[in-house]
């Protein structure tokens, strides 16, 4: 699935990134612990979570995710933005919560981190 | 580079570079029995200047701009182009050097050749100038390219390195209570493993620990030091502190045992997760602390990543006696 997809089927707005039609996510992982995301997510990963610290932009980075979706109608501040374009990290932000999103994006096909 | 290497770097690639390496390969192409007449709009929508005549995978001649403008000229009824094409063939064969089919550009004036296949004999493709000088700069462009990766890139440092151990020190200076620069320490080291050439998979796990340890110094302590020693067949991680110290080592190291105020909690970290993860991602572990002095987190990762065991029960060595002395 790519990041253009994953933008459809959560009708979600792009915050930051380009050329998401090129950006392949293998995996899913809803969190917003940080620590769970460094512990049990896989390389090339969709982050979605509620928290917009920078630190989820450092963790992604860390834990080699492709992207990150922030759920339940939260935008995340200048800083995390800032930050998530000089790693070249793509932001996006959906109006549903952390359930459905899992939801849609699974029965859309998208597996999750331990399968 | 100056215009006398570039000069000789041409010279070789057209001696090294075959003409199928740089030819237009999807052929457009007309049957001898196609009528001139046709040929008009082939021309123009394909922005072509001469197509090969094609019969039945043979190639039996070329028809040009200019052999149509000269039936345009001769207003001559429409007829197969068999009988305006030329026939009278100069060919390339795919498996020529660049340099034989430069010089036959030279030699007869052509525009273009087509390209046949030594073996079958069939029509493979066709050559322009065009292509050369495209194919020729491509190689050029990925040349470089490959130096510039060469030259950024330190992979091959261990290798230039002579030494009976060599061990490179990378040390990061974490400030405490610094939220914002949190984590910056760890993306800097990330960076440098990835230039050194460390696995993939092995960096990610360095760079999980180091994060963590990182997190461990900005939230506890009033700042410490993060060292990578990197070896050729280990990377150790070290995190350093000057306090306050872990009173309980093994409570602490107990998965979702947690000292940390809730405000550290909203930014997604002090769930008690952070040692579980370091010696998780880690192939060797250990730990010292005392309350008031500080405390010292050394973590081993192999870096052929093979020793790696993640399930493995009691992963990580706590006593710390299979890493050796500690230094400092």
């Amino acid at each position: 699935m790519t990041l253009e997809e994953v933008v459809r089927i959560l009708n979600a707005e792009v915050v930051v990134g380009t050329n998401l039609d090129r950006i392949e996510v293998s995996t899913g992982c809803g969190a917003d612990l940080m620590s769970d995301v460094l512990a049990f997510s896989k390389t090339g990963a969709l982050l979605l979570t509620g928290l917009t610290t920078t630190q989820v932009v450092r963790t992604a980075e860390m834990a080699e995710i492709v992207g990150i979706c922030f759920v339940r109608g939260k935008r995340p501040p200048k800083e995390t933005v800032t930050l998530a374009a000089a790693s070249g990290l793509p932001l996006l932000a959906t109006p549903l919560a952390m359930f459905e999103s899992c939801g849609r994006l699974y029965r859309h096909g998208l597996k999750g981190c331990s399968e | 580079m100056s215009p006398d290497t570039n000069l000789t770097k041409t010279q070789e690639m057209v001696y090294e570079m075959k003409v199928g390496d740089v030819m237009t390969s999807r052929v457009i192409s007309v049957r001898s029995t196609d009528r001139m007449s046709q040929l008009r709009g082939l021309l123009r929508s394909n922005r072509i200047s001469g197509l090969p005549v094609v019969d039945e995978d043979r190639l039996v001649g070329v028809i040009s701009v200019e052999d149509f403008i000269k039936w345009l000229a001769d207003r001559e009824e429409d007829c197969p182009i068999e009988k305006r094409m030329t026939a009278k063939l100069q060919t390339l064969f795919d498996d020529d050097p660049l340099v034989l089919a430069i010089g036959k550009f030279e030699a007869t004036g052509l525009g273009r050749f087509p390209v046949i296949d030594r073996q079958s004999g069939k029509l493979v493709g066709i050559l322009t100038k065009g292509d050369v000088i495209e194919g020729l700069l491509k190689r050029l462009e990925l040349d470089y390219h490959k130096e510039e990766i060469h030259r950024y890139r330190a992979s091959h440092i261990f290798e230039d390195i002579e030494a009976d151990e060599t061990t490179l020190l990378f040390e990061y200076g974490v400030k405490g209570q610094d939220f914002e620069q949190a984590g910056a320490s760890s993306s800097r080291l990330r960076r440098t493993l990835n230039r050194l050439g460390v696995r993939p998979d092995v960096v990610r796990r360095v760079a999980i620990a180091s994060y963590e340890a990182e997190m461990n110094l900005v939230i506890f302590t009033q700042g410490g030091m993060i060292r990578a020693r990197v070896q050729p067949a280990k990377i150790l991680l070290e995190a350093e502190d000057s306090g306050p110290g872990i009173a309980d080592i093994q409570k602490a190291l107990e998965p979702g045992y947690s000292t940390a105020p809730d405000w550290v909690r909203e930014l997604g970290f002090g769930a008690g997760m952070g040692l579980v993860n370091i010696q998780r991602s880690s192939d060797q572990f250990e730990i010292h602390s005392q309350p008031g002095e500080g405390t010292f987190v050394r973590a081993c990762f192999f870096a052929n990543g093979e020793k790696h065991d993640i399930d493995r029960p009691g992963a990580g060595n706590r006593s710390g006696s299979e890493i050796g002395p500690r230094q400092s």
